[in-house]
């Protein structure tokens, strides 16, 4: 999809993550090609968007991105930091920008970072969790690195639309939770498809020696759920409320235990 | 041996959950989970009641343990609860609005 280009020569585009446009705008050409690639099929140029950033690119140089990310809000602005970008963003005026280099790295983690702040106020949550849709109901799987998110969103089926196989988005709906596709993405380098579900289950990962699930006990998938979930800002507000959710979640969509054998079969358990 | 008394601090968001209580501190997202006599003083702990009292009324009954050394295990107890940032310990009583981040 093209990008529009505005009154004053800006390039802008419209990146549509688990239904929240939002706006980018920049003067390089080359860094808003990288951004159409690195988000096709979550790119929609002519929507309106509920959150805008302004990116100003700033000469190469020796950013870190494995520096600690930091995340502070002071007189109703946001304040994002990390080695390798800065931004800041006033949710009251639905507006903010983004420094840094023109990499797509800086910006899929402020992008992150946004969306985990928005989804803290409406019971939602970012999961470090493949997830996938079958027989139309999502499934999530989650664990930290090595626990085997690429490996099962890699023996999936043909009837199996994966949703992502690294960072899982998940809605509050109504009684419910819906899990929606995500371009971000783990080993698997695949973006997910951006479509959305609802939730029937959440796995917790194991390696073992034969497939199989078991139920876990309430107070310890709390627990799990907690450890996997995406979040960085330090705001007791949302902290608290971070935490609520996770409750209010485990309490309505069963939470099991998957040990899996690298094998296909393990995907005839999940129905 | 000082009289104490001991209150939640609302800063934290807690919840209890097949008889596990489980508390998140606001301040760095830390997550602890409390132990029996642990969840006994969270739960009594509304800075009016001595903590002497609590442990009388409540965990020595709980525990068959002696008074003296249950008191001294419980001020240890809530002092270390107080530098993680899920108690506030005092030698005075503690106003403070109990609903703080916590539900069941």
């Amino acid at each position: 999809m093209s990008p529009v280009v505005t009154e004053a020569g800006q390039l802008s585009l419209v990146i549509e993550i688990g239904e929240m446009p939002v706006r980018v705008n920049t003067t390089d050409r080359e860094f808003l090609r990288i951004l159409q690639h690195r988000y096709a099929g979550y790119v929609n140029a002519g929507g309106n968007a509920e959150i805008e950033f302004d990116i100003q690119i700033t000469p190469s140089g020796s950013a870190d991105r494995d520096a600690d990310v930091r995340v502070t809000h002071s007189g109703g602005r946001w304040t994002l930091t990390r080695g390798d970008f800065r931004a800041e963003w006033e949710p009251a005026q639905r507006r903010g920008w983004i420094r840094q280099t023109a990499n797509p790295y800086s910006i899929d983690a402020v992008l992150r970072i946004v969306h985990t702040l928005m989804l803290a106020r409406q019971g939602g949550f970012l999961l470090h969790s493949a997830s996938a849709i079958r027989n139309g109901k999502a499934f999530l799987f989650a664990g930290v690195s090595e626990a085997g998110k690429t490996t099962i969103s890699r023996l999936a089926p043909p009837d199996v639309t994966l949703l992502t196989d690294e960072i899982s988005y998940v809605r509050r709906r109504g009684d419910g939770y819906v899990a929606f596709g995500t371009p971000f993405t783990g080993e698997l380098a695949k973006l997910g498809e951006n479509v959305s579900a609802p939730v029937a289950a959440l796995h917790l990962l194991a390696k073992g020696s034969e497939n199989r699930i078991e139920p876990v006990p309430a107070a310890e998938a709390a627990r799990s759920l907690l450890a996997n979930l995406l979040f960085f800002a330090e705001d007791e507000e949302l902290v608290q409320a971070t935490f609520h959710s996770a409750f209010e979640f485990v309490s309505r969509v069963p939470v099991s235990r998957l040990t899996f054998v690298p094998d296909p079969r393990v995907w005839e358990l999940i129905r | 041996m000082s009289s104490l008394y001991v209150a939640r601090n609302p800063r934290v968001a807690a919840r209890g959950l097949d008889g596990e209580m489980m508390i998140m501190s606001g301040r760095d997202s830390t997550l602890f989970t409390l132990n029996k006599t642990a969840t006994i003083l969270w739960q009594s702990a509304d800075g009016a009641t001595p903590l002497k009292e609590i442990v009388e009324s409540k965990i020595c009954s709980e525990f068959e343990v002696e008074p003296a050394e249950a008191l001294r295990d419980a001020e240890t107890l809530a002092r270390e609860l107080a530098n993680h940032g899920i108690l506030q310990v005092s030698e005075q009583p503690i106003a403070q609005n109990l609903s703080g981040g916590e539900s069941q």
